[in-house]
Order: structure tokens, then sequence, then C-alpha cells
């Protein structure tokens, strides 16, 4: 039995319907779980009528979504119109392969697993750009236009961001990324401040940028209901939409993943105490969790900003600081070389 | 001194970075994520309604059971938007409430019209109308929003008031001999 859940084929496979299965439920359940927390934040119950306490709502929208009819509207380009849906989902199932939830529960332990994520997590852009192209819409296409200049502005500063990290690291493998923060919660890179200062900050413009790329509020532009209709989204009704919708999770999911593991010492216990075996998920997923809480509340705490403003945030800001903690880290690995685990 | 001049300070670099305001917000949201509903989950809970709340119109009997309405019509002269509508009729001479005299043979309220002014229940010289505590009225027709005599009063219920004015006009004229 053993042998043969260790086949590659085999093991592969578990991992993918695994996966398949943790962002299903986690779309599913974030989207109640803000829908809670907005009427939390707002002093109402929030929904609360399909099952004890609402937790059957999720089923309920997945059963009235699946039940509607997927139009492709006349005029659209039918193929990219419904492959758009697709690209957008496609990603953030890749990235969470290499993602570490524990000492060994990683589908894929690739040594170049941060370059991996980086480059599928690009993507979504593009599947939300070729949705709003497709969709033969003025709406859809002005959301488009954002969603690349605001995806292009951003990514800057997070690539810097991940460059500073590498520096740091020494590594793109994200288990060994992990592996160097063991211990005390001080051993987290976001709060290694002996390397460099600005660890905090660039934690920070991390988690800004990530708000920004998987289009959250209140860098939400694609969507801009207010103003937009629905930015890309606006042709799509049914599973289309719903799978646009659960992919923004996803995107969350797989950001706050990634920030958890770069910043948060990912499956480490931030005690020294109680780490291994069933510890490595349960911290992981503690401090996954509590960063997608995070971004949640900001979503409900704060309006949408003007385009101007988005952009500006990142060129004029986010761009100068992250260049700057770049240069420090890079003076600091100068200075004082015994510091760094990447230069042992 | 009329006008004071206000010293207009510039923004200080804090205020500029933004940073105390978005820290001021959370911090906010927070605090009312831990304090308690404000909300009321209507079709469960139900309003706690004030005395004087008026809601539908509705008609109500004495403590005999006899319909109080005389079918004076006041309430459908003043009635501003036209909702009421009576067809007066007369109580039989072998009834023993003859001595009323007059009773509605029919009293609609179109509830679609109704303002809930209150207007006929202030006019009424009977207190035979009267704008009780309902408040949610639904119908699948126009027709069905249009309540009818027996609507009202199951309604409107009775009225616990012993005052009885016709019994002891009755009673008087008996007593001082009145021939009817």
């Amino acid at each position: 039995m053993i042998d043969f859940l260790n086949l590659e084929p085999v093991r592969i496979l578990l991992y993918l319907v695994a996966i398949c299965a943790f962002v299903g439920a986690n779309a599913a359940y974030l989207v109640l779980a803000e829908r809670k927390g907005a009427g939390r934040i707002q002093r109402r119950p929030g929904p609360n009528e399909a099952g004890p306490a609402g937790i059957l709502q999720p089923l309920a929208d997945g059963i009235k979504l699946l039940a509607k009819q997927v139009m492709v509207p006349p005029g659209t380009d039918a193929l990219l119109f419904r492959a758009a849906p697709l690209m957008v989902m496609a990603p953030p199932l890749m990235c969470l392969a290499t993602i570490p939830f524990g000492d060994s529960i990683v589908a894929v332990n690739l040594n170049i697993g941060l370059l991996f994520v980086f480059s599928f997590g690009s993507i979504n852009v593009m599947a939300l750009m070729l949705g709003g192209w497709a969709s033969r819409n003025k709406y859809a296409i002005i959301s488009a236009a954002r969603v690349v200049s605001q995806s292009v502005a951003y990514e800057i500063p997070m690539l810097l961001v991940v460059i500073t990290m590498l520096m740091v690291t020494g590594t793109l493998d994200l288990s060994e990324v992990v592996k160097q923060q063991a211990g005390w919660f001080w051993h987290w890179n976001l709060f290694k401040v002996w390397v460099n200062p600005l660890m905090p900050v660039t934690f920070v413009i991390f988690f800004t940028c990530m708000l920004a790329e998987t289009n959250r509020a209140p860098f939400d532009m694609a969507e801009a209901e207010s103003e937009l209709v629905a930015g890309a989204f606006t042709e799509y009704g049914g599973m289309g939409f719903g799978v646009f919708f659960m992919a923004e999770y996803a995107n969350i999911v797989v950001g706050c993943c990634l920030a958890t593991i770069l910043f948060l010492g990912g499956w480490q216990s931030p005690i020294g105490a109680l780490s291994g075996g069933l510890w490595g998920p349960v911290w992981f997923l503690g401090k996954m969790y509590a960063l997608i809480f995070t971004v949640i509340w900001i979503r409900w705490t704060f309006p949408r900003t003007q385009f101007y403003s988005l952009l500006n945030l990142s060129w004029k800001i986010l761009i100068p600081v992250s260049l700057g903690t770049l240069l420090l880290t890079g003076a600091m690995m100068k200075l004082m070389p015994f510091v760094f685990p990447s230069l042992h | 001194m009329a006008i004071v001049p206000l010293e207009r300070k510039p923004l200080t670099l804090a205020e500029r970075s933004y940073l105390p305001g978005i820290v001021g917000g959370l911090k906010t949201t927070l605090k009312h994520l831990f304090q308690p509903n404000v909300t009321m989950e209507y079709p469960e809970q139900r309003p706690a309604l004030p005395p004087g709340y008026r809601g539908a119109p509705t008609l109500v009997k004495d403590p005999h059971g006899r319909e109080k309405c005389v079918s004076c019509q006041l309430c459908e002269f003043v009635c501003p938007p036209k909702a009421i509508r009576i067809t007066p009729g007369e109580i039989p001479a072998d009834a023993p409430t003859a001595h009323v005299e007059k009773a509605p043979k029919e009293f609609e309220i179109d509830m679609l019209r109704c303002i809930y002014c209150g207007l006929c229940q202030e006019v009424c010289p009977e207190e035979a109308i009267w704008l009780q505590n309902q408040f949610s009225l639904t119908g699948y027709t126009r027709e069905e929003m249009v309540h009818n005599k027996q609507r009202l009063y199951e309604l409107g219920g009775t009225l616990p008031d012993p005052h009885l004015k016709w019994d002891k006009k009755l009673a008087a004229e008996v007593a001082g001999g009145a021939s009817h």
C-alpha cells in the first residue's frame, strides 16, 4: 500500500486532487468568510439563512451559478471569452503545487519554486485582460487596460522585494526558505532587522503589492462596480463569473501562502516548540488565514482608491522604497556578511 | 470680534503619508468587529411598536359584539386618498340593536390607496375605526388588498370600552317613556 502511494504518478494525482479540493473549498468558504466578515464589521449578521449560521450558503450560491445559462454574447471572441476563466483559474492551482504546507507536505519540491510561483502568478493578469478584451464591451476593455497598467506598476515593487528576499535567503527553494527561519519568531524574515533594518517595511510593500496583484479592495480597479459595471466580468454570467470569483480567492490564498513562507516562517512554530508532524500545517494554515483575515479586514475598511492614486502609490512610493531596501540589503551584505544565511 | 481668523496648518509628514489614517481606519473596523449587531432579524424578531402607532385601519365591535360603526360616512368623506367606500344599510326593526338604526351593509378600505393618516379614526364619532398595530400587509392580487367588512372586523376585534352609549340612550328613552 505504502509502495503504491509512493509511486510518482499516484502521488502527483493525489496532490492534484487535494490541491483542487483545497482551492475549491477555500474559494467557496472564503466568500462566506468575506460576507460574514463584512457583516460583522458593519454590525449585522451576514448570510445566516442557509443552514446553521449560513454555513451552507456557498453550496446554495454554487447551485444557483451552475443552474444559470452560460451566455456568449454575439460579437465576442468566443474562444478567448471561454478560455479566460480557465486561464484565470489554472495559475493558482499550478502555484499551489510548489507551496510547502508542512515539513514534507509539498506536491513538487522545485528548487526554483519562487520563480515558478511568480511566473505563473503573472498569467492571471493576462486572463483578466483577455476576458475584458474578448467581451466586446467598452467597460470590460477599460477594465482590461487598467488591469494591465496596474499589474505592470505593482509587479515591479513586488519583484524588487522578492529580489531583496532572495539576497537574504540565497535560494529560490521555498522549503529551504522556510527551513532558514526555524526557531523562535524573531528568526522569521519579517523580524530579521539585523539583516536589513527595513525588513518590516518590505513586508508591508509585499502585502500591498499582493493586494493590488490580486485585484483586492482598495485596489480593485479591475472590477470597480461603481465606475465600470463589473469591469472585465461585465459580460460573464453563471459559472463563467463564478470561476473568476473563485480565482480571486484562489489568488489570495496563493499570495498569503507566499507571504507566510517568505516573511512569517512558513510551517515553523513561532515559539520554538510544538513543531514537526501535524503542527507544521497547523502553524502554516494559521498564519495564512490570519493574513487572509487581514485582507478581508482591509477590504471592508477602506474605499476604493482613485486610479491615479493607485499608480502614484506604486511609481512614486513603493518602487523607490523597495529600491532603497534592495540597496540597503546589498550594503548590509558587504558590511556584515556573517548574518546572511545566503553567504554561509 | 465677530471674525476669528483660524490658523490653517499645513499637513504634517505623517498626515501626508496616510499611515495614521490607515491605522485609525483599521482600528475602527476592528472595534466594530467585536461589538453586537445593530440590526434586527426582521421576520423572526419584530420591533416593539410605540403606543399610538398608526398601522392599518380596522373596524371594532363593542363588548356585546355589536358593530360600532353606524355608517355615518364621515370617514369616507374625510379620507384624503379616498380609500374608504361605505354602503350604508339599516338594522332590521326586530334586531336587539334596532335602536341604533343604521350599520354599514358593506365597508371597504382600499389598502393600496390608504396613507395611514389616521383622519378616519380621528373623525369617527362612534370610535368604530381604529388604526392598530398591523403594519405588514401583502396580497397576490389588487382585489385582495381591498379589505371588506369581514376582513376589517377580523383585523379589528373588540374594543373593551364599557361606555356603551347606545344602551344608555335606550335606557334613558325607556325611562322617559319615549316611543319608537
